[in-house]
C-alpha cells in the first residue's frame, strides 16, 4: 500500500506541474481533472471513502464541468470563436 | 397693525433688495460690468489628433514593458521575489514537518480523547453506523448548516454577477445553442440510458450515508451531474419544464428551513435534558439514527439544485 | 532538520503541493491558470489534514460488526472538516470563475497584466 501511495503522490506532483507549464488552457484543465482522479483514490488509501466520493463527484466531475463551460462563455476553446460580424460590442 | 402696501412700491424697499440678494434671484453683475459673451470652442482637428497621438506615445512609453526601462526591472525583480520566497517556504514547511510526529503513528497530537469519544459513543448516541455522517450531522450539525447556506449564498452572488435582462437572455441563448450539437443522436441515446441510472446512484448515496460512505453532498453532486448531462443532451427547453427559478426558490427554502427547525429541536432537547420524541432506531436499518437520514436529504437537495443553477447560470445567465 | 522527514512522506507531498499552488498564483498571469493553482492549494491542505488522521493498520471510520472500541478505527474528525473545505471550494471556484467571465466581457482578454494596463490608460 505505501509504494502505491508513493506512485499517487508522485503523480500528484507531476501533474500539478505539468498545469503550471501547459500553454493550452483545455490541456490544463484536463490535468486539473486528473489531478483530482489521483486524488480521489489517494483518499481510499487513507481509508476514508467519504472524501474518496466526494471528491470524485465534485472535484473532478462538477469543477471541470464550470470550467468548461467558462471557457466555451470567452470562446478560448478552438472552434467556438464567434465570427468577425458578431464580434462582441464594446460596453 | 401694518397696512399693506402696493408691489411696485414694496419693490423700491431695502428689505425686498436685501432679501433677493440673500436668495441670489438676480445676478448683481448684470447690467453693472462690463461683459463679452463667451467664444464658443471649437477644437483644431490638427491638434486634436496631434494631441491624441501624443497622448498614446506617452501611454505606450509608460505601460508597455519593452519600452519602459523601470517596468521590466520590476518583473523582473517580481519574478525572482517570488521564486526566492516560494523556495524559502517549501524549505521552512519541510523542516516544520521533519519535526512532527511520524505519520501513521498514534502519538499525535490530532488523535486526541475527542476522537475516541466519538469512536465509542458515536453509534450509540447518534444510530448512524458511519462516524463521519452521525459526526458532521448530529455533533456538528452548526457546520453542515452553515456549508449549506455558503452553497446558498454563492449562488446569489453568482446570480447578481452573471444576471442578464430578459432580451439580452434571448440573445444569449441563441448564441449559445449555435455552437452546439443540435439533436445530437449519439449523445440523446446514451443520456437516455445514463441519466437514470446516473440520479438513482445519487438517491441511493444520499439514502446510504448513515450507513456506508457518502451522503448530502456527494450524492447532490452526483445528481446535480446528471441533471447537467440531462441539459446538455436536451436542450433547456427540456428541463425549464421541471427546473425553473421558482423551484430553486422553493427547494432550497424548504430544505434549509427544515434543517433549521429539526435541528434547532435536537438541540433545545438536549441542552435542557428533556426527552427527545425522534426514535434511533436500530443500527444498521434504513430507516435509523434519528434526524440523519432527513438532514442529508435536505443537504442533498440543495447540493444538487445548486450545482444545476451554477451551470445553467453559466450558460445562458439565468435558470 | 528533524528525524521524520521520511516517514512524513504525505505531508512533505502537501507542503510541495501548497507551494506549487502558491507559486502558480504568484507567477501565472491568466486568470482561469491562477484559479486553478488555488484549487490546488485546497487540495494540499486537505491531505496534509487527511494525514493528520491517518492511522495505519486501522479501518474507515464505518462501525463493522458492532466494534465500537477505538484501537479499530482511524481519526474521523479530519475527514469531517475536508468534507466541508471539498464543498465550499466548489463555491469558490464558482464565484471566481464569474468573476472572470465579468473581467472578459468588459476587458476581452484574461491576461491580468493587460486587465490592469487597460484600467491604468483609462485612468483609474
Amino acid at each position: 500500500m505505501t509504494a502505491f501511495q508513493i506512485i499517487l503522490m508522485g503523480l500528484l506532483i507531476i501533474c500539478a506541474v505539468s498545469v503550471s507549464f501547459s500553454k493550452n488552457l483545455l490541456n490544463a484543465i484536463l490535468i486539473y481533472m486528473s489531478f483530482s482522479l489521483v486524488m480521489s483514490m489517494l483518499w481510499i488509501c487513507l481509508e476514508s471513502p467519504d472524501l474518496a466520493i466526494t471528491e470524485a463527484a465534485v472535484g473532478a466531475g462538477i469543477t471541470s464541468v464550470l470550467f468548461f463551460v467558462t471557457l466555451k462563455k470567452i470562446h478560448a476553446i478552438e472552434g467556438t470563436e464567434p465570427s468577425k460580424k458578431e464580434e462582441p460590442k464594446d460596453e | 397693525m401694518s397696512k399693506k402696501r402696493p408691489a411696485s412700491e414694496y419693490q423700491k424697499t431695502f428689505a425686498f433688495r436685501f432679501f433677493r440678494w440673500l436668495s441670489g434671484s438676480k445676478d448683481p453683475y448684470l447690467g453693472e460690468v462690463e461683459m463679452h459673451p463667451q467664444k464658443e470652442f471649437r477644437a483644431d482637428p490638427e491638434a486634436a489628433l496631434r494631441h491624441e497621438k501624443e497622448h498614446d506615445a506617452i501611454l505606450d512609453k509608460v505601460y508597455n514593458p519593452e519600452r519602459n526601462m523601470e517596468m521590466k526591472l520590476f518583473h523582473k525583480l517580481y519574478h525572482a521575489t517570488s521564486i526566492i520566497f516560494c523556495l524559502f517556504l517549501i524549505a521552512l514547511l519541510l523542516v516544520t514537518i521533519s519535526w512532527l510526529p511520524a505519520s501513521g503513528t498514534i502519538e499525535r497530537p490530532a488523535n486526541n480523547e475527542v476522537a475516541e469519544r466519538y469512536i465509542e459513543k458515536g453509534l450509540e448516541e447518534t444510530g448512524a453506523v458511519n462516524i463521519v455522517a452521525g459526526m458532521i450531522l448530529d455533533y456538528r450539525a452548526f457546520d453542515t448548516l452553515g456549508e449549506s447556506h455558503v452553497l446558498f449564498t454563492a449562488t446569489i452572488t453568482v446570480l447578481i454577477l452573471l444576471r442578464l435582462n430578459k432580451t439580452e437572455k434571448d440573445e444569449a441563448e441563441l448564441s449559445d445553442r449555435r455552437f452546439e450539437p443540435k439533436n445530437d443522436a449519439i449523445l440523446q441515446l446514451v443520456a437516455t440510458f445514463l441519466v437514470p441510472v446516473i440520479i438513482i446512484f445519487g438517491i441511493y448515496i444520499i439514502l446510504n450515508g448513515h450507513l456506508g460512505p457518502g451522503g448530502g453532498f456527494s450524492g447532490g453532486a452526483v445528481i446535480g451531474a446528471g441533471l447537467v448531462l440531462y441539459l446538455n443532451a436536451f436542450g433547456f427547453k427540456k428541463t425549464e419544464r421541471f427546473f425553473t427559478e421558482k423551484t430553486y426558490k422553493w427547494v432550497c427554502f424548504f430544505s434549509l428551513s427544515f434543517y433549521c427547525l429539526a435541528k434547532s429541536y435536537s438541540f433545545y432537547t438536549g441542552a435542557n435534558q428533556l426527552h427527545s420524541v425522534i426514535p434511533k432506531g436500530t443500527p444498521g436499518a434504513i430507516l435509523s439514527s434519528g434526524l440523519i437520514l432527513p438532514l442529508n436529504i435536505a443537504v442533498g437537495l440543495v447540493v444538487a439544485c445548486t450545482i444545476y443553477a451554477f451551470y445553467a447560470m453559466f450558460r445562458k445567465g439565468g435558470f | 532538520m528533524g528525524p521524520n522527514l521520511l516517514a512524513n512522506y504525505g505531508e512533505a507531498v502537501s507542503a510541495v503541493l501548497f507551494c506549487i499552488g502558491f507559486t502558480n498564483l504568484l507567477l501565472q498571469t491568466n486568470l482561469i491558470k491562477k484559479i486553478i493553482g488555488l484549487n490546488i492549494m485546497d487540495s494540499a491542505i486537505y491531505l496534509f489534514l487527511a494525514e493528520k488522521g491517518y492511522i495505519a493498520g486501522r479501518a474507515a471510520p464505518i462501525v463493522v460488526d458492532g466494534v465500537t472500541s477505538a484501537e479499530a478505527y482511524i481519526n474521523p474528525i479530519p475527514s469531517g472538516l475536508v468534507l466541508t473545505g471539498i464543498v465550499v471550494s466548489v463555491s469558490v471556484t464558482a464565484l471566481m470563475l464569474s468573476l472572470t467571465i465579468r473581467l472578459y466581457t468588459r476587458y476581452h482578454t484574461l491576461d491580468l497584466d493587460e486587465i490592469s494596463t487597460q484600467l491604468k490608460k483609462e485612468g483609474r
